[in-house]
């Protein structure tokens, strides 16, 4: 695959010295779902901001399907759709006006064809003569997204999709993103909801403090760094770990009515058959095992505590 | 050039004009009507006639460029202010447009929604008093040129201002003294000579004494100065507005 968005030691410094972005480097291939992870503050907005014109870089430069964006911005905003953080809309004009706006402001016809069908696949049709201030917060969030498809954008750019949206409206959303990823959309989503990458993305990034500390595929990444635990449900709760079994430093769960065992599925031997073993000789009795996989989540917290 | 994008800014700036089109009109031509009960009968009937002229139908050049002035800044300064406020804007600095595109979207819509009053206002002034246009082609461009000049003043003042008390400083503070004092409801001859000079100042003298010449063929600066002086000011006004999004002042982190 070829990237299609291609930032290079990219820079953004505010008046007070303030560093939002420091020197990041990123490739965005074409097709893919890239989450841009990271805590308030980390320069997710920036990045995207950056990319799309909104706020000028202080160096660096970033290349969208072969345009600058300094030297080349309309080739590069064309091949562009954002959907800000904020429900940003004009409340007095109707859906459907606001959509021909935006198609105009980027140069593209007249097509109000092509403007009801994406107002049919976000099941905003029935609404297209509705003014912007008469819709719910979960609507106005997808006529943002209504606009910022009307050009036909290649690369869209979601800037926290789902913040303050309901459990249901998220997987709506995720189901949106899928579909325009089917599409052939490029999707750059940044979220602070882990669950949300681990859900839609295809990779993931992790920014904190202006820098992408990590980038990479997602099922590799919670491979790589993902750790297994192994609960072992006990017959008869204990109150400590016998002295035994202390190299394979074992945490008591709740009740004592389980042993907690973390190991690494990187490793060469996960040591899970001489466990077994050991708390045999011990003496204890197995009522039941489980194992369970380490979640995004807690990757994302142990690398943004590391750069702590 | 993105023709598009121009007329599609055009269009939604028209359409917020037309949403509103009952105050948009109705509140000049009423406030016009006034002036002319005011100055026109009122105190006009003692004053008889300036420069040979009725008051009455002295007054109307400078009624009409009072509300062109005041409603192009106004209709500009919102139509550029509102989007910041709501935080529309981020579509327009991330769409592929440039300055001039943006410039004249709004700039256009505003001048004509100007225009539009600015003729209303003289369709109603016939009601009142009898006038007659000595150069009517001379009147259409001067009133086109303030209307524009005045939209671009307002743009940048809708790209300054940080909040709606700021939005309305300007015009109220600096426009409508201007205006007021520009000559709108006298002659620049009427006043005391050290006061004629000290009103040479004032840039407005020379839009409403060229407008005056295009009714009544006399003014008191010569036409070819109020043309300058409107060029000046409309070059001054593209400059800044160029300037401004080239450093992305107030609109580009």
């Amino acid at each position: 695959m070829s990237s299609i968005v291609s930032v290079s030691s990219l820079g953004k410094a505010y008046a007070g010295g303030f560093e939002a972005l420091k020197s990041v480097n990123l490739e965005i291939e074409e097709g893919e779902i890239l989450a841009l992870l990271g805590p308030n503050g980390a320069g997710k907005t920036t990045l995207i901001s950056t990319i799309c014109g909104i706020t000028v870089p202080t160096s660096g430069t970033v290349v969208v399907g072969g345009f600058d964006t300094q030297t080349a911005f309309r080739g590069a905003r064309n091949l562009i759709g954002l959907v800000p953080q904020e429900l940003n809309l004009e409340p007095f004009e109707t859906v459907m006006n606001t959509l021909r706006f935006s198609r105009g402001l980027f140069g593209k016809p007249r097509n109000d064809a092509y403007l009801e069908d994406i107002l049919k696949k976000l099941s905003l049709h029935d609404k297209k003569d509705s003014k912007v201030m008469m819709l719910s917060g979960g609507m106005k969030r997808r006529v943002l997204i209504a606009k910022a498809l009307s050009h036909e954008p290649r690369v869209l750019f979601l800037d926290e999709p789902t913040a303050g949206v309901d459990v249901d409206l998220r997987k709506d959303m995720w189901n949106v993103v899928a579909d325009l990823k089917a599409d052939g959309v490029t999707i750059i989503l940044t979220t602070h909801y882990i669950e949300e990458a681990e859900a839609i993305a295809d990779r993931v990034g992790v920014i904190s403090k202006g820098e992408i500390l990590l980038i990479q595929d997602k099922a590799e990444m919670m491979a790589q760094m993902g750790k297994k635990q192994l609960v072992v449900d006990l017959a008869a709760p204990v109150t400590k770990v016998p002295a035994a079994l202390a190299a394979y430093g074992l945490e008591i769960g709740p009740d004592g009515a389980s042993l907690i065992y973390t190991y690494d599925t990187k490793g060469e031997r996960t040591g899970i058959t001489t466990l077994l073993n050991d708390l045999q000789k011990a003496g204890l009795q197995m009522a039941d095992i489980q194992t369970r996989q380490s979640s995004l989540e807690d990757i994302f917290v142990g690398l943004v505590k590391e750069t702590a | 050039m993105n023709f598009t994008a121009v007329a599609s800014i055009y269009r939604f700036e028209m359409a917020r004009f037309f949403r509103t089109i009952t105050q948009s009109l109705v509140s000049p031509v009423l406030s016009t009507s006034l002036y002319f009960v005011v100055f026109g009968t009122a105190i006009g009937s003692r004053i008889q006639e300036v420069e040979g002229i009725s008051y009455g139908a002295f007054i109307v050049p400078g009624l009409i460029m009072l509300s062109v002035m005041t409603q192009a800044t106004s209709n500009a300064s919102f139509g550029i202010y509102f989007p910041k406020f709501m935080g529309t804007i981020y579509e327009l600095l991330s769409a592929p447009v440039n300055f001039l595109e943006i410039t004249l979207g709004y700039v256009g819509a505003a001048a004509t929604k100007a225009l539009f009053i600015g003729i209303i206002i003289l369709i109603t002034a016939f009601f009142f008093v009898d006038i007659t246009i000595a150069h009517p082609f001379a009147m259409i461009a001067f009133l086109v040129l303030t209307c524009v000049s005045f939209s671009l003043l307002g743009f940048i003042i809708g790209i300054w201002a940080g909040n709606f008390e700021q939005l309305q400083l300007i015009p109220l503070l600096i426009i409508t003294p201007l205006v007021f004092l520009g000559g709108s409801f006298y002659s620049v001859t009427m006043l005391p000579p050290v006061w004629q000079t000290i009103t040479m100042f004032n840039p407005v003298v020379y839009l409403i004494s060229g407008f005056r010449w295009s009714f009544f063929g006399t003014a008191d600066v010569s036409i070819g100065l109020s043309l300058i002086a409107i060029a000046f000011f409309t070059g001054a006004c593209l400059v800044a507005i160029w300037w401004i999004f080239r450093t992305g002042w107030r609109i580009r982190q």
